[in-house]
């Protein structure tokens, strides 16, 4: 065979491997989502954040405006506090939105959910959301409906 | 008594002699990485054995990246729709792709295919006298013959990993989407959500350049090293497959613990 068909089927080769990692990159991995990543900074405290982890989603009216970016234990006011990032074209949240853990589906991951209020003012880049719903345990609501049925019963 | 002393000797005589070999090849591999830089000039070498070593390769990569995907998918699709789930099946598939089985499949169909190919094309070398004839005309058989295919193997890797992973999603897709009737956009939507471009594609990445480091190792080592008879080209070639496998395999469990543990 002689080097031209050889440096054809190389360079064939070479180039379906890259778009081979290109079409991974793009198609399936969140490198799309990489470039607006630089959204601005809202936190928010809760009592309990159930199983919401870093990169969960956060969502308003089911659609992603953002992502969990850092957990962190506020001993002080003994909470959890939960900074996300918001994608800079959502920028016109109120300032008394409320944040809620939802869980999608039963046993599905967790993730914020964004609730706007009614105000005139917008949250900006550090502002706290005021009004927040902690995680639902199903453990604790299964044990205090197991409680209200013995009340009943006696 | 004797019979004991024999085989206590026995059993000396091969641990020093794997000892041996083990050093042989990390001295070894220490003569070929200086003589890279001369595949700075001689790029053709390099073309040439990217065309064996890769293209020729390609075939079954392809072929078994579509089938995995496809089976993936169709056990997933199993194991998930009891709970609803089954817009998941593109998560479990891509993931077990990018991480596991792309990086591992690869390195094991390479040895076999590529791997085994390499220690018989420099075993015979070496039987037949070339490299020794090489030495006398003052080339170096290691600049020369080992360097390039060394090279080679590491580059093609993982872009044969990577292609494996495409052909296994597009194989997942076409079952999922267009046999088992899932939605095309939760597909891609639930993948883009949970899969992280550095912690899942990146360390896959690094996993398969490490194995086709570790794999063309032997390869060429086993070669150079063999017993240059028919026989002893017969056992490097099987060395090459069973110890490049065991290494690979041995490997993915250091990396993953390393890479994955949280």
């Amino acid at each position: 065979m002689n080097t031209r068909t050889i440096e054809i089927a190389v360079g064939l080769f070479v180039a379906a491997g890259m778009a081979a990692l290109f079409m991974l990159a793009m198609k399936v991995s969140n490198l799309a989502t990489y470039g607006c990543s630089e959204g601005y900074v809202i936190s928010a405290r809760f009592d309990n954040i159930g199983g919401l982890k870093v990169r969960s989603p956060v969502s308003a009216s089911g659609v992603r405006v953002g992502q969990v970016v850092a957990i962190e234990y506020d001993s002080d006011g003994y909470e959890a506090r939960v900074s996300m990032s918001i994608d800079p074209q959502y920028d016109k949240f109120p300032v008394d939105t409320a944040a809620s853990i939802m869980t999608s589906g039963l046993l599905g991951e967790q993730f914020v959910g964004l609730q706007p209020g009614a105000e005139e003012e917008f949250l900006a880049a550090g502002s706290e959301i005021e009004l927040t719903q902690s995680a639902l345990i199903l453990e604790q609501i299964i044990g205090q409906f197991l409680y209200s049925m013995k009340d009943e019963e006696s | 008594m004797m019979f004991l002393i024999d085989k206590l000797q026995s059993l000396g005589h091969k641990s020093l002699s794997s000892v041996q070999r083990l050093g042989r090849g990390h001295v070894f591999l220490l003569q070929v990485l200086p003589a890279m830089e001369g595949m700075l000039f001689r790029p053709g070498l390099l073309i040439r054995q990217m065309y064996s070593v890769g293209v020729l390769t390609l075939l079954i990569i392809v072929v078994a990246g579509l089938f995995v995907g496809m089976v993936m998918a169709l056990q997933a699709y199993y194991a998930l729709v009891d709970f609803g789930a089954e817009d998941s099946v593109s998560v479990m598939l891509v993931l077990s792709l990018l991480r596991e089985l792309g990086p591992v499949i690869t390195a094991l169909l390479f040895a076999g295919r590529a791997g085994s190919a390499l220690t018989a094309e420099i075993g015979l070398m070496k039987a037949t006298e070339q490299l020794s004839g090489m030495e006398m005309m003052a080339v170096n058989p290691i600049e020369r013959v080992i360097a390039p295919r060394f090279l080679a193997g590491f580059l093609s890797m993982p872009l044969l990993a990577a292609i494996f992973s495409a052909i296994g999603v597009m194989g997942g897709y076409i079952v999922a989407v267009e046999l088992l009737g899932l939605d095309a956009g939760a597909f891609w939507s639930q993948a883009v959500a949970k899969v992280d471009l550095y912690h899942d594609l990146g360390n896959g990445m690094i996993k398969s350049a490490v194995f086709g480091f570790v794999v063309v190792w032997i390869a060429v080592f086993e070669g150079y090293d063999c017993v240059p008879t028919s026989d002893g080209l017969g056992r490097a070639t099987t060395r090459t497959v069973v110890h490049s496998s065991l290494a690979v395999l041995g490997l993915d469990f250091v990396l993953t613990a390393l890479m994955f543990s949280e």
